[in-house]
């Protein structure tokens, strides 16, 4: 048992130990506590990975709010743009209505009086010929001799007559 | 920090220069020193300390097989003077004694037998065997009872260590394919290593993985899980490399053969004489007190001793990460599927 010279007793002990070790610890810590590592590195890395996917959706769901958010707005614009509009055309149709049934009306008014006019003067003519009668009439039936008489008199039934 | 050591390091140095002449005074060296060289080897009892003229020491099982007288058991004061403790030809027991150099020989130089004691760096790795066992189990324990929990304790301790064994070591050498099937050995070897170092340290611990036959039996295993995994690229590798001449193969072959074995034989001598080294400087320092007998070197000495050990327990923990690097590195040559080049 020199310095650089192997016992074969401690070659065989230290052998034996080495093997027993190696067994005892493989079978007992190595193959336990590595089996526990990889499994907890599994579930940190599951963990992070359904964390990302987690995000993700939720950025996802983020966009698609905002996504609806915005065509609920544009919606909104164009129904009250379309609304408006309609509100508009109505108005503007309902005055052109207004209108046409004013000329149409002012236009009646005007045909009436039109014809009640021609009517008032028919009568007025008839009238002027009945009163012209009836001025000849009395003129015949005074005395024609004087010239001044017959004027004043002619001035006279003039003045009394009355148009209406 | 590196500079305050270096500072104090040339500080001792001027101190033993001062003293160099009294090394000459001191004369009777050989006895001062002589307790360095039996403090790493091996030995048939553990001894702790000398308090005046007791010796507490350990006697230890001394177990001989010989053909002709089978299967023998002793303790190691059988071999031993009772009063002095001292081994010799004079204490033998049934044709068998150990020497003034801890040597089992027969009485008779003839018979052949073979000694399977349990020397004091067996005891010693019971010892280690008894410390992994209680820590990795125990460490075991906290992952079965507490499953997907960060670790605690012990096994917050064990924990960085497999880890960094089985990703910085295993993996990148063995590659993703094979590394879970060799991580098992190298996570042992690497504890068995560091745990046998760093309880070597102690005061009175024996010099277990700075033994030869102990780094000898690693790197047998090492060589043998590697050679028994090799793959056909491997042994093409060695018997008929590709790409190269046939006649150079003459050359290259008994090369490649004797890497086979140099590749173990420098991993057996790499640990033995790191660990071995350092406990011997720690040693001579503690020496030099003895042989000066000064107060001056006995402080130095101690600081010294103590700068060193700090040292060692690097050298321990690299020791053992570089024996399994290199375990890992072989085995990883013998399993590559690689490219041929």
């Amino acid at each position: 048992m020199g310095l650089i010279t192997p016992g074969l007793g401690l070659i065989f002990w230290s052998a034996l130990g080495f093997l027993i070790v190696l067994f005892l610890l493989t079978k007992y810590a190595w193959k336990p506590i590595l089996a526990a590592l990889d499994e907890r590195e599994k579930s940190i890395d599951d963990a992070l990975k359904s964390a990302e996917i987690a995000r993700n959706e939720m950025a996802n769901l983020k966009a698609e709010n905002e996504r609806i958010i915005h065509e609920a707005k544009i919606e909104r614009d164009t129904m009250l743009h379309k609304a408006s509009e309609a509100a508009k055309q109505m108005i503007d149709e309902a005055k052109e209505k207004a209108h046409l049934e004013g000329a149409k009306m002012i236009e009646n008014a005007k045909a009436t009086i039109e014809t009640e006019k021609q009517a008032a003067i028919e009568d007025i003519k008839v009238q002027v010929g009945i009163l012209s009668l009836a001025v000849a009439e009395k003129l015949l039936k005074k005395n024609f001799s004087e010239d001044a008489a017959q004027q004043k008199l002619v001035e006279e039934l003039v003045k009394d007559i009355k148009l209406n | 920090m590196v500079r305050k050591f270096l500072c104090l390091s040339i500080l001792l140095s001027i101190f033993w220069l001062g003293f160099s002449n009294s090394v000459q005074a001191a004369g009777d060296g050989e006895s001062k020193t002589g307790f360095i060289l039996p403090h790493v080897m091996d030995n048939y009892e553990w001894h702790f300390a000398t308090i005046g003229h007791t010796h507490v020491t350990l006697p230890l099982p001394v177990i001989i097989y010989s053909p002709d007288q089978g299967l023998e058991f002793f303790l190691s004061s059988n071999f031993q003077n009772h009063e002095t403790h001292k081994f010799g030809k004079d204490y033998g027991v049934n044709g068998y004694y150990i020497d003034e150099n801890y040597k089992l020989h027969a009485a008779d130089e003839s018979r052949t037998f073979y000694d399977f004691s349990i020397t004091k760096n067996v005891m010693m790795m019971f010892i280690v065997i008894a410390v992994l066992l209680f820590l990795m189990l125990n460490s075991a324990k906290f992952y079965k009872r507490n499953p997907g929990t960060a670790p605690k304790g012990i096994a917050s301790f064990i924990e960085p260590i497999v880890i960094f064994v089985r990703d910085e070591i295993a993996l990148p050498n063995i590659g993703h394919k094979k590394y879970l099937k060799f991580t098992p050995y190298l996570l042992t070897l690497f504890f068995f290593i560091w745990v046998g170092n760093i309880l070597g340290l102690f005061p009175e611990a024996a010099n277990f993985t700075g033994n030869i036959a102990l780094t000898f039996t690693l790197a047998i295993f090492t060589f043998i899980i590697t050679n028994v995994n090799g793959n056909k690229d491997y042994w093409k590798h060695v018997f008929a490399t590709p790409g190269v001449p046939v006649p150079l193969l003459l050359i290259i072959v008994p090369v490649e053969i004797i890497g086979l074995f140099t590749k173990p034989f420098a991993l057996m001598v790499r640990l033995f004489v790191a660990i071995t080294a350092g406990h011997i400087v720690i040693l001579s320092f503690i020496a030099l007190i003895f042989v000066f007998e000064s107060m001056a070197v006995g402080v130095a000495s101690t600081i010294m001793v103590v700068f060193i050990n700090f040292i060692e327990i690097l050298v321990a923990t690299i020791q053992a990460y570089v024996f399994t690097l290199f375990s890992a590195m072989y085995i990883g040559l013998a399993v590559a599927e690689h490219d041929h080049h």
